[in-house]
């Protein structure tokens, strides 16, 4: 079984092709970057994986179920989180609140407290969200999806905005998460990427350039050409 | 913040004591008005779930309380006059009109929602003046007794009236308060806050905000059915726009998202109204330019910004 | 329905949903360049009227009045775009309700000023009169409205695709950060529109009032209507409000043609079908 499997997706706005023809497959408990320009397609990959966008064609499976017309929340409970490019928090609510809305009610593996507890955040729980600092939010983003206990985890671009001193907090969280977790990351920090990740998939114009282990990624030619020339 | 919670029912209680023992020492005009506030206190509370709670902003609330009061008077026109009858009807219609009509509104969000409700709204208020038989067109329904509860006392006391308000009052407020504070509650409040991240989270907030609409349709259309009682007469106006605007008034006024907050609002409206309108015809006028004045330097409310205050004298201490 | 009465109504439909169309095309333009949907929108249209009808009084003068109406319309536009929705400015669920706040404010000087008896405006005399088509008599001012209706519309599509600020407000419907981040004052522009969609609301109000008139509760009967059409056609689009338009003028006067006592229900079915299978409108964007 397969933690994520598409076929031939494709996604237009209007006239414009946002995604085309995407095929991949990501196995239980890889390590998966998303790498490629902006405007690639990549968050609107993600958006019609957790189901905030319906695919023109194309389908979708999730740890072996069709998922291509399923609601988002209905996907969620299949065990797929994701994190999302800009913080989409309960600003108003305090933190212990905003996790107990991620937490679903008696089949969590652990109490909220005890999960704040282990991520050394019990002595925020009272307070807002809205009066942590950016960086605090970005992880309490990430800590959001990690409450939801995901089997598939989407993240798109964790470290987004990040001093390097909070963009390691970010990076030790996730490199520390359990091998039974399968994880989809979009990010643009390369040292991030080469670091995580198994395997790279590179989009460019809404298509798959290239798919591979990293050290084939770094080597290949056109990669370089569209994506890593500019970045090096 | 928690302290402040657990608090805030300690002074509702106050409140309600202070509600059972003002008849006694009420005029008679004092009495009447005090029964409006409790009725508009309720129909603004039943705003508030969705404006506050649920952060859905309904421009024809006026519906739900026009048709739960529509209910009771049609009732009387057919010589029922059960209380109780009167009641679940008035309430059990309202909830069928909001579990039909929010399977609409509700496919539509932001700025849609708002026009589709407010264009709903005045096809409900046209189909009341247009439907003669039923309504009696712009004339209304007149004539409506006070509920008969089989009680030794009579209804037609203002006094007996009142209590029988307050007590449906309190109990809406307690089970309105176990609501918001339930684990659905909370979901609601989610919703508000951000509707993508709680589909991520997987809850199915679709169902969420239509079982708050319907709620707050409910709650409405029980607040219509003691306007009818107090009021002895419906016309479509309580169905217009006119109505829904002035509960979104109260529900701003009063502070929204603070669900007793709107009860203050209810009260300030109706003594003004009063007040003002034993002066000049021009009360409208004056409603608009409170309106006006409340979005652009009271949006927290009165209740809303005192609580604001209060926290923020906390955190300096 | 015969022949004849079946081309007497598409006529009629035609009018009145030109007449809606300069209401939506200002609803619409708000709402594409602000994000507010304008809920004062129907009290412009009424306030219109009724300026519209003293100025004609005062002049003698149909066209002296419809312009008056649309210039006093256009600058209380601006005054209420520059000293009230500015201070609120981004925050748009305000914005509405502080049109709603409008509204009545609005709705209670028109009943003070003229009263709860209906007006009706007085047609230019070289309007007057009927002219037969298949044997039924058509009044030629109802011609009078289509050119009219017809003429701004192209006029507003002159303007919004052949001018540099007609550019602008496309462009800043489409994304106003962008607009911003050139170096235009968008702020200037949020004046001007709300001053275009008075100005048009007016119009709309004066060459209606021979026919629709002007009583209290037009300004919701109204409003309710413009509010159908840009459900129906899409927020945010010339197109989408003159297509809406169109097709709610028609359900209005064949439903009234048909169902006499219960016409408005035609529009609210079109709507409540719109709503179930095209929820953003027939010429919506769709939202990415």
């Amino acid at each position: 079984m397969k933690a994520l499997e598409t076929k031939s997706l494709t996604k237009h706005f209007g006239g414009l092709a946002v995604l085309q023809d995407i095929s991949m497959t990501v196995e239980v408990g890889e390590r998966r970057a998303i790498i490629g320009p902006n405007g690639a397609g990549k968050t609107t990959f993600f958006n019609t994986i957790s189901g905030v966008i319906k695919p023109n064609a194309g389908e979708i499976f999730v740890f072996g179920d069709k998922v291509t017309q399923l609601p988002p929340f209905r996907r969620a409970r299949l065990g797929l989180a994701r994190t999302f490019q800009q913080n989409n928090l309960f600003v108003n609510l305090s933190l212990l609140d905003n996790i107990n809305l991620a937490m679903p009610p008696n089949q969590a593996k652990m109490t909220p407290r005890d999960f704040l507890d282990n991520w050394g955040w019990w002595d925020k729980s009272t307070i807002p969200v809205k009066e942590f600092s950016y960086g605090e939010q970005r992880q309490v983003e990430l800590l959001l999806a990690l409450a939801q206990s995901p089997r598939l985890l989407l993240l798109d671009e964790p470290t987004a905005g990040m001093s390097s001193v909070e963009t390691n907090k970010i990076t030790t969280m996730i490199r520390n998460l359990s091998r039974e977790i399968t994880v989809l990351i979009i990010e643009h920090d390369m040292d991030v990427v080469f670091d995580f990740a198994d395997r790279i998939t590179v989009l460019n114009y809404g298509r798959v350039l290239f798919e591979g282990a990293k050290d084939e990624v770094r080597s290949d030619e056109r990669v370089k050409e569209v994506y890593l020339g500019s970045v090096d | 913040m928690h302290r402040m919670l657990t608090k805030y029912p300690i002074w509702g209680g106050l409140l309600l004591l202070a509600l059972f023992i003002l008849p006694l020492l009420l005029s008679p005009y004092g009495l009447s008005l005090l029964t409006q506030v409790l009725i508009f206190g309720l129909f603004a509370m039943s705003l508030d779930l969705l404006m506050g709670y649920t952060g859905l902003v309904s421009f024809n609330h006026a519906t739900y309380f026009g048709v739960g009061a529509y209910t009771v008077a049609i009732l009387a026109g057919l010589g029922l006059n059960n209380f109780w009858l009167s009641l679940v009807l008035g309430i059990s219609i309202p909830v069928l009109l909001a579990l039909l009509l929010g399977l609409l509104v509700l496919r539509s969000s932001g700025p849609y929602f708002l026009m589709i409700t407010l264009a709903f709204g005045q096809m409900i208020f046209a189909l009341a003046w247009r439907w003669r038989t039923i309504t009696g067109g712009d004339d209304g329904l007149a004539g409506i007794p006070r509920p008969d509860l089989g009680l030794p006392m009579s209804m037609w006391k203002a006094q007996n009236f009142y209590y029988l308000v307050l007590v449906f009052f309190a109990f809406a407020c307690l089970i309105l308060w176990k609501f918001i504070h339930s684990r659905l509650g909370k979901a609601i409040v989610g919703v508000r806050e951000s509707e993508t991240r709680m589909q991520a989270l997987g809850h199915n907030t679709w169902g969420l905000k239509y079982l708050s609409y319907i709620v707050a349709g409910g709650f409405a259309g029980l607040a219509g059915v003691f306007y009818v009682y107090f009021n002895g007469f419906i016309s479509p106006q309580e169905l217009n726009w006119t109505m829904s605007g002035q509960v979104i008034l109260m529900v701003i006024i009063g502070g929204a998202g603070t669900l007793f907050g709107p009860v203050v609002g209810a009260g300030m409206i109706i003594i003004l109204q009063n007040l003002i309108s034993s002066h000049t015809e021009r009360w409208p006028i004056s409603m608009g330019i409170i309106f006006i004045l409340c979005v652009m330097y009271l949006r927290d409310g009165v209740v809303g910004s005192a609580l604001k205050l209060r926290k923020k004298g906390r955190g300096n201490l | 329905m015969e022949l004849s009465e079946i081309v007497i109504q598409t006529l009629n439909g035609i009018s009145y949903g030109l007449l809606l169309f300069l209401l939506a095309a200002g609803l619409s333009l708000i709402f594409g360049l602000m994000g507010i949907i304008n809920l004062a929108h129907g009290s412009y249209y009424t306030l219109g009227a009724y300026v519209g009808l003293v100025i004609i009084q005062m002049t003698g003068n149909f066209f002296v009045g419809l312009m008056g109406a649309a210039v006093v319309l256009a600058l209380l536009g601006i005054v209420m775009e520059r000293f009230f929705f500015r201070k609120l400015y981004k925050r748009e669920l305000d914005q509405v309700l502080l049109t709603f706040g409008f509204a009545y404010l609005f709705m209670d000087i028109n009943k003070w000023i003229w009263g709860g008896v209906p007006r009706s405006l007085p047609k230019p005399t070289f309007l007057e009169g009927s002219i037969s088509i298949l044997g039924e008599a058509f009044p030629i001012y109802r011609f009078g409205i289509i050119v009219i209706g017809l003429g701004i519309a192209v006029l507003l599509w002159l303007f919004l695709e052949k001018t540099r600020t007609g550019v602008i407000i496309r462009a800043g419907v489409d994304d106003k950060e962008m607009v911003s981040g050139l170096g235009i004052n968008i702020k200037l522009y949020f004046s001007g529109i709300f001053a275009l969609g008075a100005f048009l609301a007016a119009i709309g109000g004066v060459i209606g009032g021979p026919i629709i008139g002007a009583y209290p509760g037009l300004d919701f009967e109204i409003l309710v209507l413009a509010l159908a059409v840009v459900v129906v056609g899409g927020l945010g689009t010339l197109k989408g409000a003159f297509w809406g338009s169109l097709l709610i003028g028609f359900a209005e006067t064949f439903g009234k043609a048909i169902f006499p006592d219960f016409a408005m229900f035609t529009i609210y079915v079109t709507m409540a079908l719109i709503l179930i299978f095209k929820p953003s409108g027939l010429l919506g964007k769709e939202e990415s």
